[in-house]
């Protein structure tokens, strides 16, 4: 596997503060990466620099293994980016301003409109197509500025805050588009705040705070991490003598109770062959047996409140 | 730190697509109407006066720039006054547009330096005010011709054609100067007032300033020539530091074959020369090859400004 972005101590210092700090970030070829944290926590400011946008204050970069400081066509011409802000000319059309995209990026004149038209199909904008921009609304940029990356075809892409503003049908076509990225083996660099979309769709997260990433690697990783407890199961059953059964449990971390046969038992790992053999062991009957995923909402709650709390 | 790749890929791009808005737009309308105004008005104004010495006078094609009737302007004043105007209203939203419209950050992910951006917008305002100047000029030729019937000399329509060139680079000092408005100020109406405060500057005040410091950095003593020269010396070095100086004698010079030199002329350098006696062409272009090198230069100036100012800005909004 080869690293398309590789950091190392990346720093950027805006008037004495920093934005970004001894960044380590590695992501691998055809991953999906998202990009966590609250306002201000530098995400944005990592991007930049990745794209030659901003030149860091120290540290180093390599993006597809270019310098984005002394490269940047390199960079740029092979990686896709969508602004958090992202905005059009008013009074070209649709067509107009992603031709205009095409054209600075060499495209062919007759590929470019086989593209245009195709990408703007596909995020069903087909019939706006001659339309002016300025009469868009916000979902429908949002949704053009996708159709850019998909003309420009990147190796990489790179969205900051891409869904927001979706309505709930276009963010599940957006989430499809990812995986469909994914499956071209596009890398995908993802910022966001809407958790459960990034956990929908990322291999890997990392969770920025002032500037630092201070957690990374898979959702489970995460909680297993900040919560302790990597696996999660949702059982039912009825019979006596269960709960002890369940509770010898080997690696079991918490059990809890929810009602009258339903129980919760959060692990270190894989418990759903002992908690069934348990039931049957113990004579019950096992109504149903679940493994429920982690959940990136906890671990980025309880991650933060442990940091407001130590503070 | 060395940068890879051409810092121009994409400058044809970018002015292709600038000048197609420009040229599309609603500005443009207002300039061409105003044109069309200005063309007519100074035809209107020249061929009356002109017709009555039909015979007399070698140049009556440059008449047709020149020649004024009351209440109307002649054409070069007309041009003087509203060449910088059309410069400023290309310019001055250069920059900051892209910022407002947030589409600055999007346009600079794609494959091209900033460097291609900048001066392809400032390409395509160029261009843009040369298709406007050359319209309005061969609006007012073509009139002239019908309305006088005499064809112009080739001298003639060589001064014309240098006179239009020197009215394109005296808009385009003003083009750089709202460009660089336009990189400092994120409001466009900012960058646009400053741009007319500048302006106004140099029309109104500063050929008093430069009497007034001339007045002070070389004062008269005792009242000899040689400090009344060194003074008037001054006064006109000072005051060529504004562009609008440069460009009035340029055009005077161009436009004049007669006149002989620019600034103050002594009674003994007179002598050399039969007074009215028309210069050729080449010697006129000698005489105001300095202003336009001067011009140019400022043109340069303002451009390298905004250069730098825009390198160091941060993409975002
Ligand atoms: N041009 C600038 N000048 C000074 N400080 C800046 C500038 N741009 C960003 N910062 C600071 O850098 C820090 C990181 O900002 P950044 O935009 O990277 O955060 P973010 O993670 O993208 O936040 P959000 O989730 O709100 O988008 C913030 O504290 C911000 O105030
Ligand atoms: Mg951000």
């Amino acid at each position: 596997m080869d690293k398309v972005i590789e950091t190392h101590g990346l720093t950027k210092i805006y008037n004495g503060t920093h934005a970004v700090q001894d960044l380590e970030l590695q992501v691998q070829r055809g991953e999906v990466f998202g990009m966590l944290g609250p306002n201000g926590s530098g995400k944005t400011t990592t991007i930049l620099m990745l794209l030659g946008l901003t030149e860091p204050t120290s540290g180093s970069v390599r993006v597809l293994g270019f310098d984005p400081a002394r490269q940047p066509l390199q960079v740029k011409s092979r990686v896709g980016y969508m602004p958090d802000s992202v905005g059009f000319y008013d009074d070209l059309t649709a067509r107009e301003n992603l031709s205009y995209i095409a054209r600075l990026n060499r495209i062919p004149s007759a590929e470019a409109r086989r593209r245009i038209e195709s990408a703007l199909e596909r995020m069903g904008l087909a019939e706006q197509i001659d339309r002016p921009v300025g009469t868009f609304s916000h979902g429908m940029r949002q949704r053009l500025g996708l159709a850019e990356l998909l003309v420009k075809k990147p190796e990489m892409v790179i969205l900051d805050e891409p869904t927001l503003g979706l309505d709930p049908g276009a963010a599940r076509e957006f989430l499809d588009l990812i995986r469909g990225l994914k499956h071209e083996g596009i890398t995908v660099l993802l910022a966001s705040h809407l958790l459960h979309q990034v956990q929908a769709v990322c291999d890997r997260v990392g969770l920025f705070h002032k500037g630092r990433m201070v957690l990374e690697g898979t959702v489970r990783e995460l909680s297993q991490q900040v919560l302790g407890v990597g696996h999660r199961l949702r059982l039912e059953a009825e019979g006596d003598g269960i709960v002890e059964r369940l509770k010898d449990l080997q690696g079991l971390v918490r059990l809890q109770e929810q009602g009258d046969h339903t129980y919760i038992l959060e692990s270190e790992r894989d418990l759903r062959e002992d908690a069934a053999r348990a039931v049957l062991d113990a004579g019950g009957r096992l109504l149903t047996l679940r493994a429920e995923e982690p959940n990136l909402d906890e671990v980025y709650t309880h991650y933060f409140q442990e940091i407001a709390y130590a503070s | 730190m060395r940068r890879e790749g051409s810092p121009w890929q994409g400058v044809w791009t970018v002015m292709a697509k600038e000048m197609a808005d420009q040229l599309t737009g609603a500005r443009m309308r207002i300039l061409e109407l105003l044109a069309l105004v200005a063309a007519v008005g100074a035809v209107y104004a020249a061929v009356g006066n002109i017709r009555s010495n039909i015979g007399e006078d070698p140049f009556l094609f440059l008449r047709l720039f020149t020649t004024s009737r009351e209440p109307l302007p002649a054409f070069v004043s007309f041009l003087g006054f509203i060449t910088p105007l059309v410069a400023i209203a290309l310019g001055f939203d250069a920059v900051n547009g892209e910022f407002n419209r947030r589409t600055m950050s999007r346009i600079l992910a794609q494959p091209i330096y900033r460097d291609a951006l900048l001066l392809g917008k400032y390409l395509a305002g160029l261009a843009t005010l040369a298709v406007v100047l050359t319209a309005i000029w061969l609006l007012v030729a073509g009139l002239g011709l019908i309305f006088l019937g005499v064809p112009p000399g080739g001298e003639e329509v060589a001064r014309g054609l240098l006179f239009l060139l020197a009215t394109l680079a005296y808009g385009g000092v003003w083009l750089g100067l709202a460009m660089v408005f336009s990189v400092i100020f994120r409001q466009p109406a900012t960058a646009a007032l400053a741009s007319i405060a500048v302006w106004l500057f140099f029309t109104v005040f500063w050929g008093m300033l430069a009497g007034v410091l001339a007045q002070v950095f070389s004062p008269l003593q005792y009242g000899f020539l040689e400090e009344v020269l060194a003074q008037t010396r001054m006064e006109i070095a000072l005051s060529r530091l504004s562009p609008n100086t440069l460009y009035a004698e340029i055009v005077l010079a161009l436009l004049n074959p007669t006149v002989r030199a620019l600034g103050p002329v002594l009674p003994i350098q007179l002598h050399r020369a039969v007074l009215g006696a028309p210069l050729p062409l080449s010697q006129s272009l000698g005489l105001v090859w300095p202003h336009l090198v001067g011009l140019i230069a400022a043109v340069i100036l303002f451009f390298a400004l905004a250069y730098v100012l825009f390198q160091r800005q941060e993409v975002r909004a």
